[in-house]
């Protein structure tokens, strides 16, 4: 009994360190920020109270409301496309390298997924812009005569996002596949399934908890990103992120600015919920 | 059928690198613009940005932040980690839900919530600041990690070693952390290098002394330069550094 009570608070005693850091910097920072989001600004001057103002000036004012929408419809294009083209690449590297090259097959597959977004963003720039690699390789081919605005553009933004998220859904991916016996494969086959039919009805819905898990981070860190849109998107149209970096940067409207990432974190949240059936985050 | 997967296993690759590529052999461009044509190959651009003091000293910073960080995150979370996995406390699938949620959180809105709450408290910001934040980010990986590798083998060790008499710092640090030397190297280092490359949380929560990736955006303002690529080149190889150091001396032994 004894034994068992100062095991506890040993037990307790553990954890603390960490359920402190995590309480005093991400929990309370976020109670702070939701609080601050019910102030409102006068002049430079922000006034706490409980006014609903700013997030009934998110759904009301269109440019508030449209980078709402930009971003949502840009993370579900990118999530879509990037899970369309990892699935093969993770099922190629799983099923058809020999099971010696597989690691490093995926390792090289996955490498510049550890470049900082900064620098990712940057060189698609290069290769995008308007005097870029494409541009220059398809000129001299002569498949167009004009450079293509690629850059500063949605469709630039959606490649870049693409790009790191098929990296990292191909991770994700492998690890459900090569997780699989072949067994099941092999007796579908043994039923009579064609090669589609094993994959539609055995392999799919076993993979359906990775591909799950990896859109759902993908969903997260897309909808989340700054830079991406910014050095590649430009200022055409705003995602939400960057609605929020202009809040604090141009008015220093910190109230705002936490209203709109409330909403960011509502979205996001809904996302869970919605995938929440599939979902094994601590089997990533 | 088979040829058809190594097309697409070639323009796979051939996409993930293309602006990797592009970075690094532009990098040695000797002219003034990043962009094509090739005008030949010179080192000036590194040794430029080797010589220049701003980025020396925030690459330094990014490096004292990512070590220091990462530790801070491994120990708190290798604590934690030890204590849910040994001792049924009450309401332990809540604390480990508290422990990773952070996870699912956007960078901006961790940094903005610190920002708010530095500013409210009178904090002022430099780089620890942001070394808070890289600690919230990277504390539920170390936490995951170690948790997922603790088992029954550990558990044995650890009871054998109290019943010894061992008080339990010395079960912590002669016993359960040499058994988890793989995972927690593992922790370590993905942590280091999530720092390592952290833009946003550096970018709200830092003021005068910046980190490497805050610096290079800035660098970004002022437009395209051969310059800029010598930088994200030598970032890349930090990463790519810390990656394969990872993969030969830890994954191959955690299996």
């Amino acid at each position: 009994m004894t034994l068992a009570r100062s095991e506890k608070r040993l037990g307790w005693g553990l954890v603390a360190p960490a359920l402190l850091w995590t309480g005093a910097f991400f929990v309370l920072p976020f109670l702070a920020m939701l609080a601050l989001s019910f102030a409102r600004m006068e002049g430079r001057e922000v006034v706490q109270g409980f006014d609903p103002g700013n997030y009934i000036r998110i759904f009301t004012d269109w440019t508030m409301l449209k980078a709402l929408i930009n971003s949502l419809e840009i993370t579900l294009v990118v999530t879509v496309v990037s899970v369309v083209l990892a699935y093969p690449l993770a099922a190629i590297i799983a099923f058809r390298v020999p099971a010696r090259w597989q690691r490093l097959a995926l390792l090289l597959a996955v490498l510049p997924f550890w470049t900082s977004y900064v620098v990712r963003s940057y060189a698609w720039l290069l290769v995008l812009g308007q005097n870029g690699v494409v541009n220059k390789a398809l000129l001299g081919l002569g498949v167009i005569a004009e450079p293509l605005e690629i850059a500063a553009t949605r469709t630039a933004t959606v490649i870049g996002f693409v790009h790191f998220f098929v990296m990292l859904l191909t991770l994700t991916i492998y690890a459900n596949l090569i997780q699989l016996s072949p067994n099941y494969a092999r007796a579908a086959a043994d039923l009579g399934a064609g090669r589609w039919a094993v994959f539609r009805h055995v392999i799919l819905p076993l993979t359906l908890p990775g591909v799950v898990t990896g859109a759902f981070l993908t969903f997260v860190l897309c909808i989340g990103d700054y830079i991406t849109p910014q050095i590649l998107g430009g200022n055409a149209e705003l995602t939400l992120p960057q609605l929020i970096m202009l809040q604090l940067g141009r008015s220093g409207n910190f109230p705002l600015a936490s209203a709109l990432s409330v909403v960011l974190m509502a979205v996001v949240t809904l996302a869970y919920f919605a995938s929440s059936r599939w979902l094994r985050l601590d089997r990533v | 059928m088979r040829v058809l997967s190594w097309v697409y296993l070639a323009l796979a690759y051939a996409f993930v690198f293309l602006p990797v590529a592009v970075l690094v052999a532009f990098s040695f461009q000797d002219g003034r613009l990043p962009v094509p044509p090739f005008q030949g190959v010179t080192l000036d651009w590194y040794a430029k940005v080797l010589g220049d003091r701003d980025l020396m000293a925030a690459l330094a910073n990014s490096a004292l932040v990512a070590v220091v960080s990462s530790l801070i995150a491994l120990v708190l979370g290798f604590l934690a980690a030890h204590a849910l996995a040994r001792v049924r406390l009450p309401g332990s699938v809540l604390l480990r839900g508290v422990l990773i949620a952070p996870m699912t959180v956007s960078y901006l809105i961790i940094a903005l919530g610190l920002l708010t709450l530095f500013n409210q408290t009178g904090v002022r910001l430099s780089l620890w600041t942001a070394a808070v934040g890289h600690v919230v980010i990277n504390l539920p990986l170390c936490f995951a990690i170690t948790y997922a590798a603790m088992g029954d083998h550990q558990k044995n060790a650890e009871r054998a070693a109290r019943d010894l008499g061992a008080p339990e710092w010395k079960v912590l640090v002669l016993v359960s952390a040499p058994m988890l030397a793989a995972p927690l190297a593992a922790a370590f280092f993905l942590s280091v290098t999530f720092s390592w490359d952290e833009f946003i949380i550096a970018f709200l929560l830092t003021r005068f002394d910046v980190t490497l990736p805050v610096e290079i955006w800035s660098m970004l303002r002022s437009g395209l330069s051969p310059a800029t690529n010598a930088v994200g080149s030598l970032v890349f190889l930090v990463s790519v550094t810390l990656v394969v150091v990872l993969e030969v001396f830890v994954f191959r032994r955690v299996k």
